[in-house]
């Protein structure tokens, strides 16, 4: 590690955490992270971040690639720990689930159909659905015809389909969607942001990163991270 | 919007990936067969020789036939992503690894303890020596896969850990090899091999309690 890498620029991100004048009324803070740093393969990523996600927000993770993204949200996840620094989750409401999150892993077995990975994917948090309304759900996602197909003979914005899905499936507080956007076409990428916009708009709250710039509704936080040497 | 079993349904998912993928369900039966047929033949079908060799032969031929197809374990569920939504579910990771251990011994060693009868006659043990290796596969398989599931999840981030997953084994499995083959050639001589069978014993146990947690620390590690 060399020391100049601390002297490096301070993070738009510390700054954004601040502004708090851009959130809509009546939120809660659902996540909130304190001083986190992460450092991979002797090179720091990020220093002292802090960052809240309150319900209501819709916040977009940007950056240049190797800046850090993915593994800024899977510390905010819980999947990785912080080098220091804290990450915790309100759970505001017993009901819900504290978030979900789908990554560049979409998570769905090549050998099982999008209907049993969904129905698995449920069940293993607790809640059972029937076929039917799995049936009428990958409909919407516009996967008619496609419901008993191993999920590994779909094309790959389809599986991204079939993964965005389960956000559906389960009452949460915060989605966390690395990259949802990648391979799916234009059509699927309105429809998402048009449930990530209601979502939203029902008192959720989304982190993503998307290398596109969001054509939402509503009024995006930006964090930026930047690439450091 | 109604409750169901977590466990439960990973267990069942399980199960039918296992029964989808007959072919990799099949390698390590087939393989275990093929050794344990091959072995008279290589060596002359003397009854007395078969009867000396046989034990370790099958336990040989269960403990290669484990690590060929440990490698899969959690390979798939790693690669596409599972394992991440299993950690990030309300589930205890250490017990949805548990519950996947348990299936995979199943499909990977339920079958051969099943064909073992059959593998005894190729073999000419005698009845108690029979006895004493199913109970011995009976208590150690489910220790091989246990132990085995802690070297798999530590090396399923690699991109090449089956040879790794061999050398760190193969030293722990020889313990287990070295009881249940002195409690078959015990029951071979009319001897008692209650001892045998009670360290066995003893080492499952003490794996049922420790080993699901240091899985699904090893996951969280890979993870990481």
């Amino acid at each position: 590690m060399n020391s100049e890498t601390h002297l490096a620029e301070e993070l738009p991100a510390n700054q954004a955490t601040i502004d708090i004048n851009t959130l809509p009324q009546n939120n809660r803070v659902l996540l909130s992270a304190q001083g986190i740093s992460c450092q991979k393969q002797d090179r720091i990523l990020f220093e002292d971040i802090s960052l809240t996600v309150a319900s209501g927000e819709l916040i977009h993770l940007q950056g240049t690639n190797g800046a850090g993204k993915t593994s800024l949200i899977r510390i905010l996840v819980g999947l990785s720990t912080p080098d220091t620094g804290s990450v915790s989750l309100t759970n505001s409401s017993l009901d819900n689930y504290p978030l979900i999150y789908l990554g560049h892993k979409l998570g769905l077995n090549r050998h099982l159909s999008s209907v049993e990975n969904l129905q698995f994917w449920a069940n293993m948090h607790g809640v059972s659905i029937s076929t039917d309304e799995l049936y009428a759900l990958l409909a919407r996602f516009n996967l008619v015809g496609l419901e008993d197909v191993p999920s590994g003979e779909l094309s790959a914005g389809q599986q991204r389909r079939v993964s965005l899905a389960r956000t559906q499936l389960l009452p949460a507080n915060i989605w966390i969607l690395d990259e949802p956007y990648t391979s799916l076409d234009t059509q699927g990428v309105s429809f998402i942001q048009n449930l990530i916009d209601e979502f939203v708009e029902g008192g959720g709250a989304v982190l993503m990163t998307s290398h596109q710039s969001l054509q939402s509704r509503l009024p995006v936080k930006n964090i930026t991270l930047e690439y450091r040497l | 919007m109604s409750r169901t079993s977590p466990l439960f349904s990973i267990m069942r998912r399980d199960l039918v990936l296992a029964f989808r993928q007959k072919n990799e369900l099949l390698q390590p039966l087939l393989f275990f067969v093929m050794v344990i047929t091959l072995f008279p033949l290589g060596i002359g079908p003397g009854p007395e020789t078969l009867q000396k060799i046989g034990p370790g032969v099958i336990w040989v031929a269960a403990i290669l036939s484990a690590l060929l197809g440990m490698d899969k374990l959690f390979r798939d569920d790693f690669n596409d992503g599972s394992l991440e939504q299993l950690q990030l579910s309300n589930i205890s990771l250490a017990w949805g690894m548990f519950i996947k251990v348990f299936v995979h011994w199943c499909g990977a060693f339920l079958p051969l303890l099943l064909i073992s009868p059959l593998l005894a006659l190729f073999l000419n043990l005698t009845p108690p020596m029979y006895w004493a290796l199913i109970f011995t596969l009976a208590l150690g398989t489910p220790l091989l896969s246990l132990v085995g599931a802690i070297a798999v999840a530590l090396t399923v981030g690699l991109q090449r850990g089956g040879v790794l997953l061999s050398l760190l084994l193969i030293p722990v499995f020889i313990p287990l090899l070295i009881f249940a083959t002195s409690a078959v050639d015990s029951a071979a001589m009319g001897l008692n091999y209650l001892p045998q069978l009670a360290i066995i014993g003893a080492m499952l146990c003490f794996a049922i309690a420790i080993t699901p947690f240091a899985m699904s620390y090893a996951i969280r590690v890979s993870h990481h």
